[in-house]
């Protein structure tokens, strides 16, 4: 079903069995950006305008993690009545990077602790013009207990 | 050739949600640092204003704004915007006009008045605005000061209870500050019976934004000398620097960090004090006084130790041990800090400057640090901006 969502985000992720995020890395230097780099390297020593498109590690470690109590302002779309949902930071070893996301349905951050391994997946959030929603990235603890 | 400059006048006007014009704010500030200089508004040459992106045009050209409110009498102008470090870019053009032998007295300006409620991103779908991508899958604003502060507890063991103690501490500081906009003095108990906005974070863990005006006068040491305020707190250091690739830490509205895989991961926080402690030729050692942008409780613990005040992690321990209260050993945020004033962007960082010379001056009542002889401010905003100032006597 969820495949025949549409992504809040274009370009920012694959969606399927195994979704990955979708970065750039430069050509020559070899530095990693999420979301993609357009122009010009952001390493002093690299003059390099050249990307690839890459797609990011889709498991890394919990770096830190928080929840939203409150509905965010626009352009989130909440659901109704709000539901709190938790915020994970997850640091990448390939790419030496930490990527922020929201973490899957179900798991608070009573479940989390830092040095988690995480996993990326896709589920759906509201959206003002889909009412079955749009997908996005999320984080999910690999481990037992953690997942929802 | 020395590179300092003196501060010889101070002046605020009160924080809070007055609903008025930033001018008036700011034109008060500057009467009452006027005053407490001793000097005529004609004996100031240059104005450095700090700007204002939420009162239109008169906002981003301050300095101008305040010298006609002021009466225009010929006085070179400039304005600075660097988010949360516009006070401090201020006082940095004033101090460069004043070394070069430019200027001799310099009137550093800035006021704000902020909206009610909250700040909301402007309407559209626009994915290459990074604001709008990190709402849009909702990572809110104290997002990010939660997931520093859930680190400290991850890694280093503090508490909620420790980041409360820090907002009970400065609670207490500012209660007599009448400058202050929140005079209570919260407890434990207030500040765990908030509201949970982002976890580990409370409402009272989190500051407010304020309407404020805050004005220095400095100038150069021979005129303070000539007026017969030789002795008036001085500029030591204003460091400005931006952060160095590759930047580790997750800052708002970015939804990740640089890529530490051809360079080494870096810290911003750390990095601007650091640049301020080698332009005074000082070390955390001598510092008596910190007044640091405790944007969140948690950040004042991340801020000392950046400042090096302690070592990493043991920042709690210093607060619970009562060495961060005035009459300990280093006490940070005497004025009350963001949490009893709430924060007035372009007033903030000279706000923080105007303490410590009141600090050093030996004139700040029941708040005095006693014998204070070496300030030190921090703060850090959006896009790379920070300031450190140090102040000495
Ligand atoms: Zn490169």
């Amino acid at each position: 079903m969820s495949d025949e969502l549409k992504p809040v985000l274009e370009g920012f992720f694959t969606t399927g069995d195994k979704p990955a995020l979708l970065g750039s890395r430069c050509t020559k230097c070899g530095t990693y950006y999420f979301p993609k780099l357009e122009g010009f390297c952001r390493n002093p020593d690299c003059d390099c305008s050249q990307f690839e498109s890459v797609e990011l590690s889709r498991t890394g470690t919990l770096w830190s993690f928080t929840n939203a109590c409150y509905k965010p302002p626009e352009p989130y779309v909440a659901a109704e009545p709000f539901e709190p949902y938790a915020i994970a930071a997850v640091e990448l070893d390939k790419e030496k990077m930490v990527i922020l996301g929201q973490v899957v349905a179900g798991v608070g951050v009573d479940q989390l602790k830092a040095g988690l391994p995480m996993e990326l997946v896709v589920e759906s959030i509201p959206d003002l013009v889909e009412p079955a929603g749009k997908l996005v990235w999320k984080w999910k603890p690999m481990t037992e207990g953690g997942a929802a | 050739m020395t590179q300092e400059i003196a501060i010889i006048g101070a002046g605020m006007h009160p924080w809070g949600k007055w609903g008025r014009k930033f001018v008036e704010y700011g034109v008060e500030a500057a009467r009452e640092a006027l005053a407490d200089a001793g000097i005529n508004w004609r004996d100031v040459d240059f104005v450095s204003g700090a700007a204002t992106m939420r009162c239109g045009y008169p906002g981003y050209v301050a300095g101008a704004t305040f010298a006609q409110a002021l009466g225009w009498q010929g006085a070179e102008v400039n304005t600075s915007y660097a988010a949360c470090a516009s006070g401090s870019q201020a006082l940095a053009a004033a101090r460069a006009k004043i070394l070069a032998g430019q200027a001799e007295v310099a009137l550093v300006i800035g006021a704000d008045t902020t909206p009610k409620g909250f700040l909301a991103p402007a309407k559209g779908e626009r994915p290459d605005d990074p604001d709008w991508v990190r709402f849009r899958v909702g990572i809110t604003n104290p997002t990010y000061f939660a997931l520093y502060a859930r680190r400290r507890m991850e890694i280093y063991g503090d508490t909620q209870e420790d980041f409360a103690r820090v907002k009970v501490k400065n609670a207490a500081h500012g209660f007599t500050n009448p400058k202050a906009r929140y005079r209570k003095q919260f407890t434990m108990e207030d500040v765990a019976g908030s509201a949970m906005v982002a976890d580990p974070l409370r409402l009272m863990d989190v500051c407010a934004t304020s309407d404020g005006g805050a004005a220095l006068i400095v100038c150069s040491l021979d005129y303070a000398k000539k007026i017969g305020k030789a002795n008036a707190p001085r500029v030591a250091a204003i460091s400005t620097v931006t952060p160095t690739f590759a930047s580790a830490v997750i800052e708002m509205p970015d939804l990740a960090t640089d890529s530490a895989v051809v360079a080494d991961a870096q810290s911003f926080r750390a990095a601007l004090p650091k640049k301020a402690y080698e332009e005074a030729g000082i070390g955390p050692e001598d510092v008596s006084v910190a007044e640091v942008y405790d944007l969140s409780t948690a950040l004042e613990l991340d801020w000392m130790e950046d400042l090096q005040l302690c070592a990493r992690g043991d920042a709690a321990k210093l607060l619970r041990d009562g060495a961060t209260k005035i009459g300990g050993r280093i006490p940070v945020n005497p004025s009350g800090g963001l949490a009893c004033f709430g924060e007035a962007v372009p007033a903030q960082a000279i706000a923080q400057v105007c303490e410590l010379t009141w600090q050093l001056r030996g004139q700040s009542g029941d708040r005095q640090v006693e014998g204070a002889k070496v300030g030190i401010t921090a703060n850090q905003g959006l896009f790379g901006h920070g300031s450190s100032v140090i102040l000495k006597r």
